[in-house]
């Protein structure tokens, strides 16, 4: 295992009037629990069903209905948990989250605010060669989800459709230890790319299955400093809380825009007030939801539906048995077991499916080579088609066979990437294709004597030139080859040259 | 013999069973009282084609010889449990005319173990109250009446008290949130008991205060208590505080056999300026139960005293909570909104048209206790004062106590409409000998035990511990048989 050790990227420096200015970030990430059932009732999960057709006596909060916990979203929970290095809470309790929405039909979420089923943790965002970020998460609870209010179906009408209440969420909640937007991007990247290898959250953030709520402020360079040491907020700015994210660059941007927006309000004299804000992404700018005094009342209580949630040592310790080989580990294996640059097993370790692809086709292969097939040929073909890798049109296996064909000599690297079209596109086998198509690679000296000595016979001023200037062997390589289709072994045809040139 | 409706569960259960009744005509002569009684205003919602069909087959699982404890015993429904499309409203508007299309579990116990609803009975608004005056269908009457004025059965389960007590039914289930089903069992001279927090699923059942809400039989015997607990009692795992427990045959434990049992008198339920003819009823009672082999002793329960506030502080809270769903978006009433006028309007005027007073006054209180600012001095102090009465009583269970003997009631029934001009928290101390044991979780029975002055009935409350509800009704029966309770409410409607 190697042992990677990072420094910490410098914060993003916004140069203002007055001096420096340095941002600070916490985030409240909520993940959908990765689960068929909802939190509290046996109602589906799927996404884009039929408008309120997902929806029991218990989500649509019929008198005298109860939840019952989904012991599966538990389950999800605990791996998350886990999988962020975090503290399992083996008891925690559900609490009520009262206002008022026509999306929410209890009229309360259940939630966990007094006793979260998970502590603290940590997640390593890395932010280039070397450098990375160690975000503390602060906790982890679940809830459930509201319903969704339609407003614009209708010019007197607004309608409710509550297919996703009461659907599972995990509340994952950082530390103000994000110091740029970049890094607020990466790091819900991060979380993506972990839920995703535990398969506690599928990270699709266009349906909404992944959202942040961010908290932004500023403060000048050396007070962040003074807040880790003394955990005094104090030393850092007044926050604002940004709702509801689902984009990985309107995140950026928002962050971005308000972080000069306090910058302007601070060095014109003024304070920032703690509110709550809207980003407007055509606008490119953040708005005023409500502020502090206008704040809801919550009034949480512990549910007395539900009992305290307690669970057993041996099943959290069966679940961490059962973990996945994490993000950060695969891409240390990856490294040092098949000899990757830090870059190549980054890319290749971004998603588990890709990850799982690629160790498929470097088994009992070269690994080096496998990647740069993976990476260059098999990335760029599926990004031109907008395919997934799990949509990719060639298996693990084929590419496998590709590679060795190259390795065997049976083919050159370039005849490769014709026979890879070939099976992308017609779902053919390598071996096959070479075959069929009479591609195999020319090993015979005979042939390619003949070959040469054609080229040779036909282009004597060519011949006087080379004798005279060595690099032409190139070109004579090149006419060999176009001459046999490229079939020809370059390394043999480069050699009969040089030998039938006397160099 | 007796005209079928005035008839007990067991009774009727073995003359249904010896062919000597069918269950048609039990049920026929109920619905026939209940129609003679709408002066009582006790049954809300009639179904008597239900019952009828309902009555057909319990008389053919009769005569097929398979037939289960209830088979054919014509039951009343407090309008709070969910029926299936039967108006299911808590008394109140803002359910008008909301018919589940469920079952509370309780019903379907009942059901599936043979038993006929004859109709919903009249109930406080979301069993909010101790008169059954708040309720939107108007106040039940109870069919006990002093020099011609109309009393109240009490409350919540005023409605089940008065149709058991007046005979339109042979027994009906009530819920308990702070005495809810022994304040009016005890005001019209019948059994009620509230078992165990977890022995009946609330699922159907509509919340009031989830913590403390509990469904439980109300009853001419303490024997029926006995039958019909049986049959609505099982965990359920739709309800996550339903208890995973056995369920006894509660009537087989009915040995009326206590002696040794140890009767607690807790010093704290001798409240100031409590009525002499409550202190004597108290003190016969111990006297009954020392004679019938029990031994009775002195004991403490320290925080009694705290009981109400506590009690007033987390149930309207929870109901604050538990009350929001009711905002007319999905169902139940939902008040004309004026051009203009939005989602805020469509909530404040909703709740404005749908909720009674006595509702608003508690969730006002519930959300009061729960802002922010007031929290731990209301809320969190009640939970406090919570954890310290049931340790008051498992102290007293640590020391050998069986069972602990109180007044039901502070007082005999009272007139309706008396009341309407006091304090709320006159009203509220009704409650003060019931709540303690809706804290604390614990089964509590009351048991007619004689009649007043005027010749009103009065009730003793017997606490017993938790899951031990046989034993309890074994106790609540030795007291019934020396009381020797006979007296009935003379038919005046």
């Amino acid at each position: 295992m190697l042992d990677l050790t990072f420094d910490a990227p410098k914060p993003k420096v916004i140069s203002g009037a007055t001096g420096d200015w340095e941002l600070v970030i916490g985030m409240e990430v909520h993940a959908q629990v990765a689960s068929k059932a909802k939190l509290f009732s046996g109602a589906s999960t799927e996404f884009g069903a039929e408008p309120n057709s997902n929806v029991s006596f218990v989500d649509a909060a019929m008198p005298g209905m109860l939840p019952v916990i989904n012991e599966f979203c538990v389950e999800q929970a605990v791996r998350t948990g886990l999988g962020l290095k975090a503290q399992i809470n083996l008891v925690s309790a559900f609490d009520r989250k009262n206002y008022f929405y026509p999306d929410l039909p209890q009229g309360y979420q259940i939630s966990q605010l007094y006793h979260p089923i998970v502590g603290e943790g940590e997640v390593l965002v890395e932010m280039g060669p070397g450098l990375a970020r160690r975000v503390r998460i602060e906790r982890i609870h679940i809830e459930q989800d509201a319903g969704k209010s339609i407003h614009d179906m209708d010019p007197h009408m607004s309608f409710v459709d509550l297919n996703r209440t009461g659907v599972a969420l995990m509340e994952i909640v950082s530390r103000p230890d994000i110091r740029g937007p970049e890094e607020a991007a990466a790091y819900i990247a991060k979380l993506r790319q972990i839920m995703r290898y535990l398969g506690t959250c599928d990270g699709n953030m266009q349906n909404g299955n992944l959202r942040a709520d961010v908290n932004v402020s500023v403060c000048r360079p050396g007070d962040y400093e003074k807040y880790l040491e003394t955990g005094d907020f104090g030393h850092l700015g007044t926050r604002c809380e940004i709702k509801n994210m689902n984009s990985m660059r309107f995140i950026q941007a928002a962050i971005e825009y308000e972080a000069r927006r306090q910058i302007a309000i601070l060095e014109d004299g003024g304070t920032v007030d703690q509110e709550t804000r809207l980003f407007d992404p055509d606008k490119g700018e953040t708005r005023s939801m409500r502020s502090k005094e206008e704040a809801h009342d919550y009034r949480y209580f512990p549910c007395p539906d539900l009992l305290p949630l307690e669970i057993e040592q041996e099943w959290v310790d069966a679940i961490r048995d059962s973990l996945p080989e994490l993000p950060d580990e695969k891409k240390a294996r990856f490294i040092t077991e098949f000899g990757l640059s830090d870059y190549d097993a980054s890319v290749l370790t971004a998603d588990v499916e890709a990850a799982r692809f690629f160790e498929k086709v470097a088994e009992g292969r070269d690994g080096k080579m496998a990647a740069n097939w993976v990476i260059n040929e098999l990335f760029g073909r599926l990004k031109k088609d907008g395919l997934e890798i799990g949509e990719s049109p060639i298996g693990a296996e084929r590419l496998g066979a590709i590679i060795e064909l190259i390795s065997r000599g049976d083919i050159s690297g370039k005849i490769a990437k014709q026979v890879f079209e070939i099976a992308y596109t017609t779902g053919r086998e390598p071996a096959e294709i070479v075959e069929t198509e009479g591609l195999k690679q020319v090993t015979d000296t005979g042939a390619i004597e003949a070959a040469v000595d054609e080229v040779i016979a036909a282009n004597p001023a060519q011949v006087e030139k080379a004798r005279e200037n060595p690099k032409l062997v190139g070109w004579f390589v090149g006419q060999v080859m176009k001459a046999t289709g490229g079939k020809a072994n370059p390394k043999a045809v480069n050699e009969t040259v040089r030998a039938r040139l006397g160099l | 013999m007796s005209k079928p409706n005035e008839m007990t569960i067991a009774d009727a259960r073995d003359a249904l069973r010896a062919g000597e009744i069918t269950s048609v005509e039990l049920t026929e002569a109920c619905l026939k009282a209940i129609d003679e009684a709408e002066v009582l205003n006790a049954v809300v919602h009639k179904t008597p084609d239900l019952a009828l069909e309902q009555a057909r087959a319990a008389d053919e699982r009769i005569r097929a010889g398979e037939a289960p404890a209830l088979c054919g015993i014509p039951l009343g429904i407090k309008d709070l449990f969910c029926t299936r499309g039967v108006n299911s409203q808590a008394a109140s508007f803002i359910l008008d005319g909301f018919r589940p299309e469920y079952e509370s579990t309780v019903t379907q116990n009942l059901f599936d173990a043979g038993a006929v609803m004859l109709g919903k009975l009249n109930m406080d608004e979301f069993a909010m109250g101790s008169s059954n005056e708040t309720s939107h269908y108007g106040p039940a009457v109870n069919p006990w009446k002093v020099d011609g004025r109309k009393l109240t059965p009490g409350g919540s389960s005023g409605g089940s008290a008065a149709a058991v007590a007046a005979d339109l039914c042979l027994g009906a289930t009530g819920t308990d949130t702070g005495g809810s089903i022994r304040q009016p069992a005890a005001f019209t001279g019948i059994v009620g008991i509230k078992p165990t927090y977890g022995r009946c699923s609330r699922w159907g059942i509509i919340a009031f205060a989830s913590s403390l809400d509990q469904a439980g039989p109300m009853t001419k015997t303490v024997r029926d208590a006995a039958i019909m607990l049986s049959a609505m009692s099982g965990h359920d795992p739709k309800d996550s505080t339903s208890a995973d427990i056995p369920v006894p045959d509660f009537e087989a434990m009915l040995s009326g056999d206590i002696r040794g049992r140890k009767i607690g008198i807790p010093k704290e339920y001798r409240m100031e300026g409590m009525p002499a003819e409550i202190e004597a009823l108290w003190a016969k009672g111990a006297d009954m139960l020392r004679d019938a082999g029990a031994e009775i002793v002195d004991i403490s329960l320290p925080h009694t005293k705290y009981a109400l506030p506590a009690y007033y502080v987390i149930a309207p809270a929870e109901a604050s909570s538990n009350l929001a769903r009711y905002d007319g978006v999905r169902y139940g009433h939902r008040a004309r909104l004026a051009e203009g006028e939005g989602i805020a309007e469509m909530y404040e005027k909703t709740r404005a048209e749908g909720f009674g007073a006595e509702v608003k006054r508690r969730v006002m209180i519930g959300t009061y206790v729960l802002s922010a600012g007031f929290y731990d001095a209301y809320y969190n102090r009640a939970r406090k004062v919570r954890a310290l009465i049931k340790k008051d009583f498992e102290d007293v269970f640590a020391e050998g106590v069986d069972a602990i003997l109180t007044p039901a009631t502070p007082s005999a029934a009272f007139g309706l409409g008396e009341m309407a001009d006091a304090d709320p928290v006159q009203m509220y101390l009704n409650d003060v000998f019931t709540v303690t044991v809706n804290l604390a979780g614990l089964p509590g029975i009351s048991v007619p035990a004689g009649l007043d002055a005027q010749g009103l009935p009065l009730g003793l409350q017997l606490i017993g511990r938790p899951w031990e509800e046989g034993d309890l009704l074994n106790v609540a029966q030795a007291l019934e048989a020396a009381a020797g309770f006979v007296s009935r409410p003379e038919k005046w409607w």
